[in-house]
């Protein structure tokens, strides 16, 4: 096991008032046996310790082994960061916990699905814009079309942002998949 | 080898594999196929107790008086609601508990059944790990499972739930495996690299300090052994938290006393001016650290810890050190040794200079008084009448439980049992039974305040049935003294609900349930009431009526440093009633 603790400047112990701490975020990829309960283990932790979930994934990865897989993005100072990890470490139905963006930078993909409504000019435009985003046209009628888009949260966000203007009524994302880069793996 | 038997066999098979010799319980719809299996045996004791929080407690005093794990039975809905409280004391104090429920037959979880709870929703964060049992050829491997988890790396409270369809159906037993558990490995051994670390900026300190805790206890006699030796060898100061208490001993000259917010003067002085701190199976909890960003701010920190999670919580140390207690402290020996280290002699010789100056200060003098029993008197007499005979103490919660943590000594560990993290009134009387249970020819005595004997004061009847010959010694001040206390440190002395009004008579209340009842209001007849407490061979109460407004101190007020502390001798209530700022009264 590595030690997975950061270092402190030594004689310094304290974020004093004039070095507080920067928020980041961070991916986390924690491999558990995909046992009843698990997910609200994990779930009861965050909020029972009031860490924050920007986005969190689970399905089983690994049918045969009964593993799953649960991608966290969440924010903290790095201390906290640092308390996440252990506490899941802690869990006893977790494998391991990989903080992917620590580990190198990380692929992040979701998955989203908009509803866009409406007739004439806006519902061109919405296509021709789907176009350029690489959208997929999953369903459509003569008032609406569903588009199926992938990518970084950010791409999601932006096109979300636009369609907003063009008649969006709805959305679903899937929320963040993540995994890193190069031929090792967890 | 796999046998064929009931899930209700299972579980005796499974108690029986697992060493358990006392299971504490209560029955009920739900676990009745198990308790006619307890019935039909003779292996496995039952312990009946009054109410199930009793059973948890007096679980988990059977744990810290012997070192093992402590069993638990317990029925479905109210049974397993009833243990919440004390699954969660032990999750705090980390007492290795297996608590067995049973639940609902499995067709009907999900349908609000009669007596149907959600256990495994409700305990999951209250235990360090819990399991629905739906397959009766999962049990036995789960239960032994349980005894594993609640017994390695940290320990902790676990609860196996059990719906009743399972206990009555046939399925597949097997024994416990020496097959290494899938995901849960806690470390054990520590990495080298940072225990030469740790020994080398022990060598060079010049105002050392050992800091220690429950972990140390928890690692085993062994680890006593280790840490006795250790700081001999070094000739550094020791001190320790509430949970550490016994496994170094008090009388060694060595000792600083406890240390935080009822510690003493040279304890927590030490800790706010030391260079190098070594805490070892202790987790600085707020009522150690006090004022977090003041907390000893000039020292480089090693912290031993078997769990990560501990480590860099509420303050960040220098060394971390991921590892049983025993077997890091072994190592550090070795390397210690191995060097023939040359210490700061005249840099050591002016530390405890400095630590005698502050011991001089005699933070646990009081008044005593002729007309009143000082509380402070009470705990000290007890220990003086008692000490010879080795007895295992449990408290209730308030300040009864500071003073006999600052006034009874220890000088072995798993002698001193009281709950620290989740600081549980009603804790100490089942508490007590469990550790007479284990230990049926000790001196066992609970120190116990007026208000807190109440609330589990229903075990007197356990007591009674199962001939424990248990002492509960009230240190009765009529008031929630603990409460008084920082309601005149807070709330300018408005006694908001603290009085204890109508309390019973104890003594009668004693012989009610067939106990002996005494009483003592006079100093000077207190330690012949004493000895006749001990000497009486059933279980007493002892109704000891002390001063009813004395304060517990010394004291690092909320939101202070180490060096604020509130002394006993000298303060005044004015300075009481002031002692604490704006900021500090949102502190608990
Ligand atoms: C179950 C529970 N409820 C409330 C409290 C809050 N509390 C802490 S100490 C205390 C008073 C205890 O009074 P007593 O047992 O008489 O002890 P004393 O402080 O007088 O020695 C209370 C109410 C608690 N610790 N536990
Ligand atoms: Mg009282």
């Amino acid at each position: 096991m590595v030690n997975t603790f950061t270092k402190s400047d030594p004689k310094s112990h304290y974020v004093g008032p004039g070095a507080v701490q920067e928020v980041v975020s961070r991916t986390l990829s924690v491999l558990v046996d995909n046992e009843p309960g698990v997910l609200a283990r994990v779930i009861g932790l965050f909020s029972g310790r009031g860490y924050n979930i920007d986005s969190l994934t689970v399905t089983e990865t690994e049918h045969e082994k009964h593993l799953s897989r649960i991608t966290i993005i969440t924010r903290g100072t790095p201390n906290v960061i640092e308390q996440i990890k252990h506490q899941l470490e802690r869990l006893v139905p977790v494998h391991h916990v990989h903080d992917l963006t620590l580990e190198g930078r990380s692929l992040e993909r979701e998955l989203a699905l908009i509803k866009i409504s409406g007739r004439g000019e806006n519902r061109i435009e919405a296509l021709r814009l789907a176009e350029i985003f690489r959208a997929n046209v999953i369903d459509a009628s003569t008032e609406h079309f569903v588009f199926e888009i992938t990518g970084r949260t950010s791409k999601i966000e932006q096109f979300i942002q636009i369609m907003t203007e063009l008649g969006l009524v709805e959305v679903a994302r899937t929320g963040i998949a993540a995994i890193g880069r190069g031929p090792s793996s967890l | 080898m796999a046998r064929t038997m009931t899930g209700a066999e299972m579980v005796i098979a499974a108690l029986c594999d697992q060493g358990v010799e006392h299971i504490f319980g209560y029955p009920g719809g739900a676990v009745l196929p198990i308790y006619d299996e307890l019935f039909q045996q003779e292996k496995v004791k039952h312990v009946l107790v009054r109410q199930e929080g009793g059973a948890v407690h007096a679980a988990e005093g059977y744990a810290r008086s012997t070192g093992k794990v402590g069993a638990v039975l317990v029925t479905s809905g109210p049974g397993a609601t009833n243990a919440v409280t004390g699954l969660t004391d032990a999750l705090m104090d980390s007492v290795p508990v297996v608590c067995i429920c049973g639940q609902v037959p499995t067709h009907l979880i999900g349908n609000d059944a009669f007596q149907e709870c959600d256990t495994v929703g409700i305990t999951r964060p209250c235990t360090k790990h819990n399991w629905l049992v739906k397959d009766v050829n999962d049990l036995a491997r789960v239960l032994h499972e349980a005894f594993y988890i609640a017994k390695a790396g940290r320990p902790g409270p676990v609860v196996v739930d059990v719906p009743k369809d399972i206990q009555f159906a046939t399925g597949n037993y097997v024994g416990p495996s020496n097959i290494a558990h899938k995901t849960y490995k806690p470390r054990m051994k520590p990495e080298q690299t940072a225990v030469r670390e740790a020994v080398d900026l022990l060598i060079n300190a010049k105002q050392p300090l050992f800091y220690t805790g429950g972990g140390v206890i928890n690692s085993g006699p062994k680890a006593s052994q280790l840490l006795r030796e250790i700081v001999r060898l070094t000739g550094y100061p020791i001190t320790s938290t509430l949970m550490g208490l016994g496994a170094f001993p008090a009388s060694d000259k060595q000792w600083l006393g406890m240390l935080g917010m009822h510690g003493t003067y040279e304890a927590n002085f030490a800790m706010h001016d030391c260079d190098v701190m070594v805490a070892v199976g202790a987790r600085f909890d707020d009522r150690i650290t006090g004022r977090i960003d003041a907390f000893s701010p000039g020292s480089q920190k090693i912290h031993i810890d078997i769990d990560p999670s501990s480590i860099n919580k509420n303050v960040r140390v220098d060394v971390p050190i991921v590892g049983d207690v025993a077997y890091t402290l072994e190592d550090m020996l070795r390397i210690w040794k191995s060097k023939t280290p040359q210490l700061d002699k005249a840099a050591h010789k002016a530390w405890w200079k400095q630590i005698d100056q502050w011991r001089a200060k005699k933070s646990l003098a009081y008044k005593n008084s002729r007309d009143v029993i000082m509380p402070q008197y009470a705990v000290e007499r007890l220990y003086e009448l008692t000490k010879d005979r080795d007895p295992y103490i449990t408290t209730e919660v308030g300040q009864h439980q500071m003073w006999a943590a600052q006034y009874f000594r220890f000088e072995e560990p798993n002698r001193w049992m009281t709950s620290g993290g989740l600081g549980t009134m009603g804790y100490g009387l089942p508490a007590a039974i469990g550790a007479q249970m284990a230990h049926p020819k000790s001196l066992v005595i609970d120190i116990a305040g007026d208000a807190s004997i109440l609330m589990n004061m229903q075990e007197a009847s356990t007591a009674v049935q199962f001939e424990l010959p248990v002492k509960v010694f009230i240190v009765n001040n009529q008031y929630m003294g603990m409460v008084r206390q920082w309601q005149q440190l807070l709330h300018g002395n408005r006694l908001s609900h603290s009085y204890t009004e109508s309390l019973p008579d104890f003594v009668k209340l004693a012989e009610a349930y067939g106990w002996t009842g005494m009483k003592c209001e006079n100093p000077a007849e207190l330690d012949d009431a004493i000895r006749e407490m001990i000497d009486t061979k059933g279980p007493v109460i002892f109704d000891c009526r002390v001063a009813t407004l004395a304060n517990c101190l010394p004291m690092i007020p909320s939101g202070k440093a180490h060096n604020e502390m509130l002394l006993g001798d000298d303060v005044t209530e004015e300075e009481v009633e002031h002692a604490i700022s704006e900021e500090g009264k949102v502190l608990v």
